[in-house]
């Protein structure tokens, strides 16, 4: 099974860059390997303003139960969202907090 | 937070015609009805914005607000019948085949009078059968067969009450349990028979409902006396249940549970039921079925003569929230031939895709996407009522997937306004009917004068209709089909007709409407599924007996209706179409008529391009005209866009449209050979370029052509 290289900023970097659209072989990679696993608690998004403003949530794999709303985590827009989710998986996967400043 | 949400009984009505809005206000606030005329349904602040009209009308007004419930799980209900009466001793036999054993408390059969604890009831709890008896003076007894019943695997059932000597018993595979009980009578229970379901405690309604297959029950009183024997292979299209005892003990079916599904007798030899209906003598209930919510109406409207057809709603507001119920407003017919153009607003897909809950239930949807699934308040409510149903692509709470959907419930995405997470990752996000709003909105801009009709209308009625007309557009997605309805679009354009095909992965899926309740459809998935697959052998249509699936596979491909078909689809982003010789043919002189750009549609409100979501190209094996001209192909999707499945022989690397040259649009036009032509653009995100730049645009300017010649009587020659 691939495995994420975490010292591969380069990819976490053209994510930030262009989180949906065209990607590199090596980004797709990485990306099938963070949005693998079980619904239960993955991660998607509550749209709570059209057009300007959403919620991080977590999926409950449980019919009738709704995702759970992180209400402190707002976003204002998609790519602000995808972006934040990336670091957090890349992070669960690779035990590597990536650094905003350091990108 | 959803506070207020309705469905009517009709999607399409015409002057004169009474439409009932039912209407549930969950707070019980007093609400405002109003009716509006859509133009434009996309809330996209970096478009033409959300557009409607106020249409005066006698049913606006403020109403009380009134909580209503959906109920689902299907079952069967035997009316109380003089030949239960007296009921003692009994025997009931029955085969079945359950799929949740370990869900607690559910009814597989029951003559059960709640209030008095009269008569019996046999369960499947938590894997265990139980035999439940009561006399109606509070004396109960409950016999447990000992060992648990196994999963998706037929057994026959035979449960007993001897009153004479107290004797009940369960007889499992051949296998019987026996106890001696403390009753001697089952109180004469004032009772309907019930399959899959007992009737509740108090207030009324069924409760316990059981998921799986049940078949051929027998009921015999005193000395095995018959009191009923249902044969349920009969009668497979209705909702008719039919004992063929002496009794005559007949019944319906509530919820539209599976039928025409395979019985424990069933060999692989036999792929119809209408070959062999008595090896399909079962019925698969679920306790998530749900065919009608029932609720009481609210507000009725008598259609007034004079109103323009078109799109409208039933707006809904109170303090809190806002519903808006859609239907459609025939156009009434007239004599000669209209010179408005029709459109077609796919109204079986809408009722496909009801109520889905893809990104919800399926882990596999963000990978699909390559975006994180977003989702709305709707799609919150609809998360947690599960009772309001899923679609055609989800699964039923066993697992087992939905093969029938209906409009008499709440659909919560067929909305304008609503925004889906299947319409891409960038942009409007815009899905079937709010997709189809940005077509309306454009013929309002260029001032083209239109009618608009269902695929109820086309099924119903289609050659009436198609006949009155010269031109018919359809709307951005119309995937489901129902044979009359594809009979009428290649009828009407045996006669000359001109066909503007707006969409992707259009003319797809054969569907089956139900005979007599308008508004519900059923799809077999067989051979290639999408969610889930028929099961074998269950691959023709319980509506009607027809043979489901793929049109390609069926043998009427969309290539020969359109010209194209389905090849692949992603959803994360769009792109544009680049023109091809074929634009610049002569023929096609009228199409690219002021059009100077090679690009076409490098711009859009759904996923930023012309060329996207789902796409469609030619294929001369699957019945492409020879001279269909190739105007324009779209190019440069990301790897998300993959090929349909049904497209592979063989899996192999590199099926990413980056690397596979077959996924791709093929925007193209041909005349046929009764004076009539096709264009059809092949992507589901057309439309939503139109607006771009106030619709002074290559991808407005292409379809205002196509639709200002096809209007025109001067026919084509081929």
């Amino acid at each position: 099974m691939y495995r994420i290289d975490p010292k591969a900023l380069h990819l976490a970097r053209e994510f930030r860059d262009n989180p949906i659209g065209h990607h590199s072989p090596d980004l797709e990679l990485v990306l099938n390997v963070l949005r693998a696993g079980s619904i239960q608690g993955k991660y998607c998004l509550v749209c709570t303003k059209p057009f300007q403003e959403w919620r991080l949530a977590r999926l409950s794999g449980t019919r009738g139960v709704p995702p759970e709303i992180l209400h402190n985590r707002v976003y204002h827009s998609i790519v602000e969202a995808e972006w934040d989710v990336f670091k957090r998986r890349w992070f669960d996967a690779t035990g590597h907090t990536i650094d905003d400043a350091e990108l | 937070m959803k506070t207020i949400l309705g469905y009517s009984d009709r999607f399409t009505v015409g002057a004169g015609d009474s439409i009932a809005f039912k209407i549930s206000s969950e707070r019980e606030e007093p609400f405002d009805l109003d009716i509006r005329r859509i133009i434009h349904g996309d809330v996209n602040p970096a478009g033409p914005g959300y557009q409607d009209e106020a249409v005066p009308s006698a049913v606006a007004g403020r109403y009380p607000g009134r909580r209503q419930t959906v109920q689902a799980g299907s079952f069967i209900r035997i009316p109380r019948h003089k030949a239960f009466d007296g009921l003692a001793s009994f025997r009931l036999d029955l085969s079945l085949w359950p799929t949740t054993v370990e869900k607690p408390g559910q009814a597989i059969a029951s003559l059960w009078d709640a209030p008095r604890s009269a008569g019996f009831v046999l369960l499947l709890d938590a894997g265990l059968l139980r035999l439940r008896l009561g006399d109606g003076t509070g004396a109960m007894a409950e016999l447990t067969f000992p060992s648990a019943v196994a999963a998706r695997t037929w057994c026959h059932i035979t449960a007993r009450f001897d009153a004479a000597n107290g004797t009940a018993s369960l007889c499992v595979a051949e296998h019987p349990a026996e106890e001696k009980v403390a009753l001697r009578s089952l109180g004469d229970p004032a009772a309907d028979l019930l399959f899959a379901a007992m009737p509740r405690t108090s207030g009324g309604g069924e409760t316990g409902f059981y998921n799986g297959k049940i078949e051929a029950p027998r009921l015999y009183g005193t000395r095995d006396a018959s009191i009923g024997a249902w044969d349920f292979s009969q009668q497979m299209s209705c909702e008719t249940i039919v004992d063929t005892s002496p009794n005559a003990c007949h019944g319906t079916i509530v919820q539209l549970p599976s039928r025409a599904v395979t019985g424990s007798n069933w060999r692989t030899e036999t792929r119809a039921w209408t070959d062999a209906p008595s090896l399909y003598g079962a019925i698969h209930f679920h306790d998530d079925d749900i065919a009608d919510a029932g609720w009481t109406e609210s507000a009725v409207w008598t259609v007034p003569a004079g109103l323009r057809s078109g799109l409208y709603v039933a707006r809904l507001t109170t303090g809190t929230d806002e519903d808006a119920i859609p239907f459609v407003i025939r156009p009434t017919p007239t004599a000669g031939l209209s010179d408005r153009l029709l459109l077609v607003l796919p109204s079986a897909s809408y009722i496909a895709y009801a109520n889905e809950h893809l990104a919800m239930d399926a882990a596999l949807a963000e990978r699909i996407h390559d975006h994180l699934p977003v989702f709305t308040p709707e799609d919150i409510y609809l998360a947690e009522h599960r009772e309001l149903g899923g679609s055609l692509y989800d699964r039923h709470s066993d697992g087992s997937g939905i093969m029938t959907s209906s409009r008499l419930r709440p659909v919560l995405n067929m909305r304008a306004k609503y925004q889906s997470w299947l319409g891409g990752g960038v942009g409007s996000s815009l899905w079937q009917l709010n997709a189809d709003t940005h077509i309306i909105g454009w013929l309002e801009q260029q001032g083209i004068a239109y009618d608009v009709v269902t695929d109820e209308d086309l099924h119903e009625d289609g050659d009436a209709i198609l006949a009155r007309y010269r031109c018919v557009m359809t709307g951005t997605h119309p995937e489901y089909i129902s044979t009359a309805m594809l009979d009428s679009i290649n009828t009407f354009q045996g006669r000359g007709g001109r066909l503007i095909y707006m969409g992707g992965n259009g003319f797809y899926w054969r569907i089956a409407f139900h005979p007599t309740i308008r508004g519900i459809i059923e799809v077999r998935r067989c051979e290639v599924g999408n969610g889930w697959i028929t099961p074998p052998g269950e691959s023709y249509h319980a509506f009607n007996g027809e043979y489901g699936g793929l049109w390609r596979r069926i043998g009427r491909p969309p290539q020969m209706t359109l010209g194209i078909g389905f090849i692949g689809q992603g959803f994360d982003i769009c792109s544009h179409y680049r023109r091809m010789p074929g634009s610049h043919d002569p023929r096609a002189a009228f199409i690219f008529d002021g059009v100077t750009e090679e690009i076409i549609g490098d711009f859009g409100l759904i996923g930023g391009g012309a060329a996207g979501i789902e796409l469609d190209s030619a294929d001369p094996e699957r019945g492409t005209p020879p001279h269909v001209l190739v105007l324009a192909q779209s190019e440069n999707h990301t790897n998300t866009y993959l090929p349909t499945v049904e497209a592979l022989l063989i899996n192999y690397p590199g099926q990413g449209a980056q690397q596979n040259t077959m996924v791709h649009a093929d925007m193209v036009f041909f005349e046929t050979p009764s004076g009539g032509a096709v264009f059809s653009t092949g992507s589901i995100a057309w439309a939503g370029s139109l607006s771009h730049e106030g619709g002074v645009n290559a991808v407005s300017r292409i379809t205002a052509n196509v639709v200002r010649r096809f209007l025109h009587p001067h026919i084509f020659e081929v």
